[in-house]
Parts: C-alpha cells; sequence; structure tokens
C-alpha cells in the first residue's frame, strides 16, 4: 500500500473533505493549523512499522496468542488471586452489547440510565454478596482497593499504621507498599500468633480465604483489631462468600476483593474489578464512583452519580482518591455474572470449587514425597511441599499438557499453591496427580 | 434581606448575639444562594474550640465544597443537629432553622472585627 | 389504578431482587464429577445468600430493554472534549477475544507465555517511538494511575538526589482534577499555575514559582482550553534549569500524535491515557489504561513489570522485568492487557501512515467547528485550536437566561451527546467540544446546524432548552436529593 493512497477505515474524511473543510476554516494547508508548534520540532515520520490491513493484522494476532500455552488446551491449576470460572454464555453477549461497551461515563444521566441502571444493581449484589451496607462502583483491581482501604482507614482513624497479615498475598502487598510511600503511613505485618496490635493502628487487613487458601479465624481477628481500636479491612474471594460467612457477620469495617472470579476472563491480569463495600458511616470517606437512587423532574425513579464532592473533578487535591475510572464493564461482567448463576448457582459453584480442591489436595497427598496441607480449612486451593523444586515440576508438567500450581518457594520450602475450580474436570486432577507422581519418583 | 440586628463576616457567615457571651451563627442568604442545594453540612461537635477567622468545617453542594471559617473564638454550645439529616434547611432559612452554632465566645470585642449589615450589603454590592 | 402503559415504565426499570421468582435461574449447573468432601463446621458457613432468581431469558432481555436508554459512541456522536471520545474498532475486541490472549493466567511461566510478552514489549517500542520518550511501563490501569506513578517517579527521583525539600508541584488552573488529586497522593504540595490572557502558560508567575523547592510541574500539552502552548519550549527549559521534572498528561495527545513528541518538547514523564487516544472502549466509565512514559530522567523509575526482549530475531526471549530504582507495583499483575491488546491492534492496522492521520483529521475536524459556531457562542481565546475548542454559552446566559447546562441538554433531543460543560474551570459556561477524527464533515455539518438552531431557540423560546431533554427516559434528576439522602442499594421492603 502506498502512503498516498492510505485512507484509514476510521477516518472517514477523504481529501476532498479536507480541502473543503479548510477552506471554510480559510487556511491554505493543515499545516497552518500546527503553526503554533515550535519551528523544528515537527516530526517527520515516526518509525512505525506499515499500516496492515484486517486479515495481516489477524493473522500476526494469532501466530502471538498461538505462542502462548493457554488455559483450556492446558489443564491449568493456577490461582493465587485469579481464578478460572465458567463465563455463562449470556456475560459475554449481555457486556459485548455496544450500548454498555462504548457508552462514556455517565456524568450525563438522561442519556445513561442503562449504565446507572446496573451500576446500581453491582452495588446492591456486592453488598448483598459482602454482607455489607453498602458498596461503590469498583475500583482498578483487588489490589488497588485494598490499598485504598488502607488509606481510608487511616483517613477515618487519623492513625498512620496499617496492620497487615503474613498470609496476605505478596502482591497485594507489594501494591499497598506503593500507595503508602508518599502518605508515610507505617506498614507493620501481622503473624497470627501476636495478640495485639502497635499502638495508632489504622487497620488490620486480612484476607479470606488467604493467600495460601486456608480460612482465617475471622471472628478472633476481628475482635482482636476492634479491641486495639482499628479497623478490620478483609480482602475476600467473592465466590468463596456464596457458601462461607461473609465479612458482614464478624463486623468488617471494609470489605475489598477482586471481581474477576466473576465473569470476567484471566486475561493476563487485566481488566478486572476491584470490589468495594464498607459500612454506611463511612460512605463519606470512599473513594471511587458511588451511584444513587433518585427521582426526576416528573418523580419518575432515575439513578444519578453521587457524593461526588469526595472526588477529584471537585475536591481537586483534598479529594479521597484520585481516581476517575469505574471499572463499570467489568462491573457488569459480575452483576451479570451473578444474576445468571443466581441465588442457587453461586453456592453451587462454590461448592464445586471445594470439592475440586479437596479432591486433588487428597489425591496428592497420597504421592509419594509430597505433602498438601489438610489439617486447616481450605477452599478452593492449598499448599502442596514437594520432593523436587516447583520451577522444575512445572516445566516438566507442560509435556502433560498441565500447567502447575504456582511455584511459592519463597514462602514454603520447594511449595506450591494448588488451585482447583469447577472447571477442573475429575481427568485433569487425576492427570495432575499422575503427573506429579511420575515426575516425583524420576519416571 | 439581610437582618439588620446580626453582624457578619466577609466569607458570608452572620452571627447573633444571645447575651454577652453566647451568639448564635449561620451562613448567609448570599451564601446559600451561591452555594445552590446544600447537600451536606460537616460542622464541629459540641465542646470542640474555635478560632475567629480559621476554618471551622465544610458545606458541601451537588458540585462544590467550600469551607467555613468560623466568624468568633469560643467553645461550642450546642449545634443544629437537624442539619446532619437536613442540610437542605440552610437554603430554606439561613438566618432560621439553618443556624450551625451556639457558641460561648471568649472576647466580646472580636464581634468589632465584624461588618454591620449595612457595611456587609455594601461588601456585596462591591462584587466580592 | 395504574394504567398499562404506566405498568410498562415501572416495569422496565425493576430490579433484579424485584424481578426474581425462587426457585429461578438464568444458567444451567454443572455436575460433580469428583466424590463430594465432607463440608467445614457449619460455624463458619453462610447460611442465607440473597441473589437474583430469574431465567436467561428473562435476564437478557432486560439488559437489553436498559441498555437502549444509554447513549453510546456506536450510536451517537459524542463530542465530548478531552475525553476523545472517537470509534471503538471492531477488530479492537476480535484480536482481544482471542483465546489465546484473553485465556492465559497472569502468572503463568514466561516461557509459556511468550506471545503476550511480545505483543507488551512492542506495544512499549511503538508508544516510545510516538512520544520521543525512552522507557514505557503499561501497568499503570487509568490515566490517573499514570499521573500517581509519574508523581511516585519524581518524588523518588528528588528523594534520591536528597532534595527532600521538593515538595511544590505546579499545576495550571485550567488541568483536570486528577492531576492535583494524583500530586497529593504522591505527597506533595499543589500549587497553582494562571493561564495569560491568550491561554498560554504565564512565563512571569512560571519564572517567580520555579526555586529550588519545586518538584514538578503537570502540564497538559495542548491545554485542555484546545490550545497548543506557544510558550511550551520555555517553560519546559524553565523547570528543567530549576531542577524540576516535566510531567505531561497525555489526555490530549490525540492533537499531536504523530506530529510533535512530546520527549522532544523537553517532557520527562507523561502517561497517555489508551482508552482516549488509542481506542479502547469506554464501557461507561471503564476500564481504562493509562502507561507511564518517561525520558532518560526517570527511566530507571518505572513501576514494574517492564517487557524485555533478549536474543535475536530468530532466537528472541521475552521476560518481564523490574527497573533497577522501581517505585514498586501500581497494581497486582501486568496493567489492563485486554485495553493494551486494543492499542496494539489500533496502532498495527494504522501504522506509520495511518497515525499521522489522527491528529491531522482531528485538528481540521475543531476548526471547522470552530469557524463554524463563531459568532453563535462565544469564543474566548479566538485563535487556531487543536483538537477541540472551548466555546462559552456566557452570551446566551446573558442574553436569554440559558445555560451551558440547558445547551448540553438540548443536544441530546437531537441525538447528540453533551459536550464537556463548565470545565475548564477558567472559562465560564464552557461548552468544550472535541469532535475527533472519526466523524464524517456530515456529522459535523449537522452537530453544527443544531448548535445554530438551538442558539436561536434560546432566543425564541428558552423554556423549551430549560427543560430539556424531552425524549429521554428520565428528564432532569433530582442530584440534590441523592446526596442528601443516599440510596446506593437496593433492599427489601420490611
Amino acid at each position: 500500500m502506498s502512503g498516498n493512497d492510505y485512507q484509514s477505515p476510521y477516518t472517514p474524511n477523504t481529501d476532498h473533505d479536507r480541502q473543503q473543510m479548510l477552506e471554510a476554516i480559510g487556511v491554505s494547508s493543515v499545516e497552518e493549523l500546527f503553526k503554533d508548534i515550535p519551528e523544528g520540532y515537527t516530526t517527520d515520520s515516526l518509525d512505525l512499522p506499515p499500516a496492515l490491513s484486517e486479515p495481516e493484522l489477524m493473522a500476526y494476532a494469532q501466530e502471538l496468542a498461538a505462542s502462548n500455552m493457554v488455559p483450556g488446551d492446558y489443564a491449568c491449576f493456577l490461582g493465587a488471586g485469579v481464578y478460572r470460572h465458567h463465563i455463562p454464555a449470556v456475560v459475554r453477549q449481555i457486556t459485548g452489547r455496544s450500548e454498555f461497551m462504548t457508552a462514556y461515563t455517565p456524568y450525563q444521566p438522561e442519556v445513561s440510565q442503562g449504565t446507572l441502571q446496573t451500576a446500581y444493581e453491582f452495588q446492591t449484589l456486592i453488598s448483598q454478596l459482602t454482607g455489607m451496607e453498602v458498596a461503590n462502583l469498583g475500583m482498578y483491581d483487588g489490589s488497588t482497593s485494598m490499598a485504598e482501604a488502607a488509606l481510608m482507614a487511616a483517613r477515618i482513624t487519623k492513625f498512620d499504621r496499617i496492620s497487615i497479615m503474613d498470609t496476605v498475598s505478596p502482591l497485594y502487598r507489594e501494591v499497598l507498599d506503593t500507595y503508602a510511600q508518599a502518605p508515610g503511613l507505617k506498614i507493620d505485618t501481622f503473624t497470627s500468633s501476636q495478640t495485639e496490635l502497635e499502638e495508632g493502628t489504622a487497620c488490620l487487613i486480612v484476607q479470606q480465604p488467604n493467600f495460601f487458601g486456608y480460612m482465617e479465624d475471622m471472628t478472633a481477628l476481628s475482635k482482636l483489631a476492634h479491641d486495639n481500636g482499628a479497623l478490620l479491612i478483609v480482602s475476600a474471594d467473592p465466590i468463596s462468600l456464596a457458601m462461607f460467612k461473609p465479612p458482614g457477620d464478624y463486623d468488617a469495617d471494609i470489605v475489598v476483593g477482586e471481581g474477576q472470579p466473576m465473569g470476567v476472563p484471566p486475561t493476563f491480569g487485566g481488566p478486572f474489578v476491584g470490589l468495594f463495600a464498607c459500612k454506611q458511616e463511612y460512605i463519606r470517606q470512599m473513594p471511587g464512583r458511588i451511584v444513587g437512587k433518585t427521582v426526576d423532574t416528573k418523580d419518575r425513579t432515575a439513578y444519578v452519580l453521587t457524593l461526588q464532592t469526595r472526588e477529584q473533578h471537585i475536591r481537586r487535591e483534598r479529594a479521597t482518591s484520585n481516581i476517575c475510572t469505574a471499572v463499570a464493564l467489568i462491573a457488569l461482567m459480575s452483576t451479570v455474572y451473578m444474576s445468571s448463576n443466581g441465588k442457587r448457582g453461586m453456592r453451587h459453584v462454590a461448592e464445586l470449587c471445594y470439592h475440586k480442591a479437596h479432591y486433588a489436595a487428597t489425591l496428592i497427598d497420597d504421592l509419594p514425597g509430597y505433602s498438601a496441607k489438610t489439617d486447616e480449612t481450605f477452599f478452593q486451593e492449598f499448599v502442596v511441599e514437594c520432593p523436587l523444586p516447583p520451577s522444575e515440576l512445572n516445566e516438566k508438567l507442560l509435556d502433560y499438557k498441565i500447567i502447575g500450581g504456582l511455584d511459592i518457594t519463597a514462602q514454603v520450602p520447594n511449595g506450591m499453591l494448588v488451585c482447583a475450580t469447577e472447571v477442573n474436570t475429575r481427568e485433569e486432577i487425576e492427570r495432575l496427580a499422575g503427573a506429579l507422581a511420575e515426575i516425583g519418583t524420576g519416571k | 434581606m439581610n437582618p439588620p440586628d446580626l453582624k457578619y463576616s466577609k466569607e458570608h457567615e452572620w452571627v447573633r448575639s444571645e447575651s454577652d457571651s453566647v451568639v448564635v451563627m449561620g451562613i448567609t442568604e448570599f451564601a446559600q444562594d451561591s452555594l445552590g442545594d446544600v447537600v451536606f453540612v460537616e460542622i464541629p461537635d459540641e465542646d470542640a474550640e474555635l478560632t475567629q477567622g480559621e476554618k471551622m468545617g465544610e458545606i458541601e453542594s451537588v458540585k462544590a465544597v467550600s469551607d467555613l471559617y468560623s466568624p468568633v473564638s469560643g467553645k461550642v454550645i450546642k449545634r443544629n443537629e437537624s442539619l446532619i439529616d437536613n442540610p437542605e434547611l440552610v437554603n430554606e432559612g439561613p438566618f432560621e432553622q439553618g443556624w450551625m452554632l451556639k457558641v460561648e465566645i471568649k472576647d466580646a470585642s472580636e464581634l468589632d472585627n465584624l461588618l454591620s449589615a449595612d457595611d456587609y450589603n455594601s461588601f456585596l454590592k462591591s462584587g466580592a | 389504578m395504574t394504567s398499562l402503559l404506566e405498568k410498562f415504565e415501572l416495569n422496565r426499570r425493576q430490579l433484579l431482587m424485584e424481578r426474581s421468582s425462587p426457585g429461578r435461574i438464568g444458567t444451567t449447573l454443572l455436575p460433580l464429577d469428583v466424590p463430594e468432601s465432607e463440608l467445614p463446621d457449619s460455624a463458619i458457613l453462610r447460611e442465607e445468600l440473597e441473589m437474583p432468581e430469574v431465567s436467561e431469558g428473562d435476564l437478557v432481555r432486560y439488559f437489553s430493554q436498559i441498555s437502549q436508554f444509554n447513549f453510546s459512541i456506536d450510536h451517537n456522536f459524542y463530542p465530548l472534549g478531552s475525553c476523545t471520545m472517537k470509534y471503538n474498532p471492531k477488530l479492537n475486541d476480535e484480536v482481544a477475544s482471542l483465546p489465546g490472549l484473553a485465556q492465559i493466567h497472569p502468572l503463568q511461566p514466561e516461557s509459556t507465555v511468550q506471545g503476550a510478552i511480545k505483543l507488551l514489549w512492542e506495544l512499549q517500542d511503538r508508544l516510545a517511538e510516538i512520544t520521543g520518550l525512552v522507557g514505557v511501563s503499561l501497568a499503570p490501569m487509568a490515566g490517573a494511575d499514570g499521573e500517581l506513578a509519574g508523581m511516585l517517579m519524581t518524588r523518588a527521583y528528588h528523594l534520591e538526589r536528597g532534595d527532600t525539600q521538593r515538595k511544590k508541584v505546579l499545576i495550571p488552573d485550567s488541568a483536570h482534577g486528577t492531576n492535583p488529586a494524583s500530586a497529593a497522593m504522591a505527597g506533595f504540595d499543589v500549587v497553582s499555575l494562571p493561564s495569560d490572557a491568550d491561554g498560554n502558560t504565564d512565563l512571569n508567575a512560571m519564572r517567580a514559582a520555579a526555586d529550588d523547592e519545586l518538584a514538578a510541574l503537570m502540564i497538559t500539552l495542548p491545554s485542555t482550553l484546545g490550545l497548543f502552548d506557544t510558550n511550551i519550549l520555555e517553560v519546559t527549559q524553565i523547570v528543567r534549569d530549576a531542577g524540576g521534572i516535566v510531567y505531561g498528561d497525555g489526555a490530549n495527545l490525540n492533537a499531536i500524535v504523530g506530529r510533535v513528541r512530546l520527549g522532544d518538547l523537553g517532557f520527562d514523564v507523561i502517561h497517555s491515557n489508551l482508552h482516549k487516544t488509542f481506542t479502547q472502549p469506554h464501557g461507561g466509565g471503564g476500564p481504562g489504561s493509562g502507561p507511564v512514559i518517561a525520558g532518560e530522567r526517570l527511566v530507571d523509575y518505572l513501576p514494574l513489570p517492564i517487557a524485555t526482549r533478549t536474543g535475536s530475531d530468530n532466537n528472541e526471549y521475552f521476560s518481564l522485568g523490574t527497573p533497577p530504582k522501581t517505585i514498586g507495583r501500581m497494581g497486582a499483575f501486568h496493567g489492563n492487557f485486554g485495553a493494551l491488546v486494543r492499542a496494539y491492534a489500533y496502532i498495527s492496522t494504522l501504522g506509520k501512515e495511518g497515525i499521522p492521520k489522527i491528529s491531522e483529521d482531528s485538528v481540521i475536524n475543531a476548526n471547522y467547528i470552530l469557524s463554524q459556531l463563531k459568532g453563535y457562542y462565544d469564543l474566548p481565546y479566538d485563535r487556531t485550536c487543536m483538537h477541540e475548542v472551548v466555546f462559552s454559552a456566557r452570551n446566551l446566559k446573558r442574553d436569554h437566561g440559558v445555560s451551558a447546562l440547558d445547551v448540553s441538554k438540548r443536544l441530546i433531543d437531537y441525538g447528540i451527546h453533551p459536550p464537556t460543560m463548565y470545565f475548564p474551570l477558567i472559562v465560564e459556561e464552557a461548552l468544550m467540544i472535541e469532535p475527533t477524527e472519526t466523524e464524517s464533515k456530515e456529522t459535523l455539518d449537522y452537530f453544527i446546524e443544531v448548535m445554530k438552531t438551538i442558539a436561536q431557540e434560546a432566543a425564541d423560546d428558552p423554556d423549551l432548552l430549560h427543560n430539556a431533554p424531552h425524549n429521554t427516559p428520565n428528564t432532569r434528576v433530582d442530584e440534590a436529593r441523592a446526596a442528601r439522602r443516599p440510596n446506593l442499594r437496593w433492599r427489601r421492603e420490611s
């Protein structure tokens, strides 16, 4: 394709149109419109590849995709914050509607009731799932929800110490470190043997189930946090909440979590949606977008972005956060996921995960040289101590068309974090156990 | 429209003397009108100590936040609890049901730093 | 008695929990194919979960019906200033949906995701070339997230040099609210910088503020007034001479992409909103993507991860690396990969030939609107604009009591999304119009005709505008009521 005939399918105007418009503007060339750019700074030509046609691009993208090993083709036992669950067809069909997908942020309520009403549905369902009074319209991901919750706790309590359990995801902990550096918050690592928090602690952050897949004693931790004048922040897996007691039941103050397990493909890590719920009394300290119910001038039900004075576009440097994203489309995926699975399906999926993971743990624990930690209650993932370094095992598992569990040698010697959800079939689980047995005994 | 018996600050607060040592305060008609629909009022608790000219709280309309400055120094002895659930009272009657705080003042001479109704009216006319 | 028509109206606004009927379900249940294990102690199990019980067909109809209450770029023209609401190519969505890209897990070993990391590496390379800077982190998940990253990098840079007194960040008074909010989150004190009468940065104020406490200038180029700051070289020089960092908000990159590179103008670090310039669909407010792009001074501080390549063309290997002085992680994984794939597909489709056409056509389109509406609406800065033009409705307000809000709401009746209003804050009754390059002359001509008609309607029948819009599912809503007594979720009536 030569440069001169180039016409992008995304820009309708032809040279003829441009000429007419330039005449109407009263200039003789496009260059005149760019005359404010300092002389000598105009880019002549970018060092970019030539334009690709649709089939050329698709072929190249398929080539890139084909050089990945893809869960589905491979049995995959990775979890650690991103979980594979079956996504009902309606989720993609509904969220693929361009009315939702290509709409802007709903600043104009009269032309955004679709987005706003589904947002209110999301807030309702997340509140119900977490057992909390209110939820916002979502943060970037679970990790930034957790970091923002810590900042919020510091604002509420006016304390500057953050206590975080050592069983919280190390990746989440890193994000908290990023967010805490500038405000000068001190982060203390809390272990389950401790019985009190440092003086002046804003919050205790607990993950449920924890990073290793096991259930924490939330009743005791909640009491400990509150006895020490700290808020309790819980980072919860949403699917587990369909089966286990919700944080509202043990008096959590702020609940965060990763929404991805509900209807969102793993997508190499994003876009996801960070869940964020809290007690009603704290709503004015909440970050993020919030939708409220109201009426229009004819007294009909309507929804609108509300409590906007917390936000950056009004309060600027004194805002509760700089965020102006509500990951509305991903929140919608979760909303459709929750509503299609419904009351019965949500619990069913959770129980399937529980049984699959326990079946896998039992099989692996029986293998010579392997030990699965099954003395504590776990949900859908568990720790296995392996006879070989997990990195070596994982390399060899690929020959069995298996992507193994996460290598957690840094936390547990020769430790592998194995996850099984409802999408892992019995055949896959047995294939994993068989492969581990063969590799472990050097066959 | 600005009652002649009150004192005013340039930050658009009014002060009414109830006795030599007790005043009531709120924001003016001009202030409520500029703000538009008031949706949230954050005012200090009882026993809070105020200093003349310093920030004492915030008032929010749908799309703006404004600081409230204390027109006098002293201790809060009562606050208008109805504003917490019904912030629209500020719009409906800024000088009456929309009052904010009752304060025991430290130094009655501070009131001399405030404007009379006439002076406040001229101040508004000057476009400030 | 509720009439049938009223009932229809009420029914379609019914919420999921109100549509719920015990026993219904919206999907199939997968059977259990392994032995059941004993459930844990019931003390930690959930007793009751409230979730909707609705059939699949009813769900689809509900969501489809309320989707129709939205305007969207596939249905409507959005001349929404500084938001760059351009057409979102369908091809990009198809590429992003390839199972080999959508189904991969972020914690897979690097050797199993070579194609994905290669894509990230190529996108980094393209963005560096387009912006004239040297290093890219794709990790930030929105524009504001990129700003936070850039400000934290600035902080780390000054701290490492022992410049602990550098706490001041200058931000023009025309800036987007995220700029001061991001600077504050990174621990800086914000100082507002005035614009001069031409809408450029006020150089005298700039010089006066450029002292040894200066940490950075955060500036949008072109500005939110839609103007290319003709003082820009002096501005970046003053900041750098004072030891400060020049931060560029890439919100308006659409105006200059392929035409001038911020790196060449002396910027140290910028973010690029991939959901604006590079067509990630807005999704009703997100997801976004805001890669942070740095020059030599800040490249070592970028957030992790950075895709890197080793080996030669036939034997290349891609890894996710950590910059030597990194500020850390902005999110748990590698940024919003789905958005990155779409941006990559878009840049590849346009290529060397197409990228410069973005700015060319967006600037022609904006100036065309300027030339045709001048005289009908006030033009506070009467000079050649870039990709957007800021008008003021103060003439209508003065003459007919019609506000920028009224004009905006009336546009809805003509099927056009309102422009950005009341922003930038320094223009009263602002109407900020950004047509983008993906709109045809015919669409612009229709918009121009509508805007002229509305100006006439303002004179003839102001109430028509005060009460607009007229044909939407809701008329104007009571925002004060929503904020005074927040109702943020459905609750069962007791």
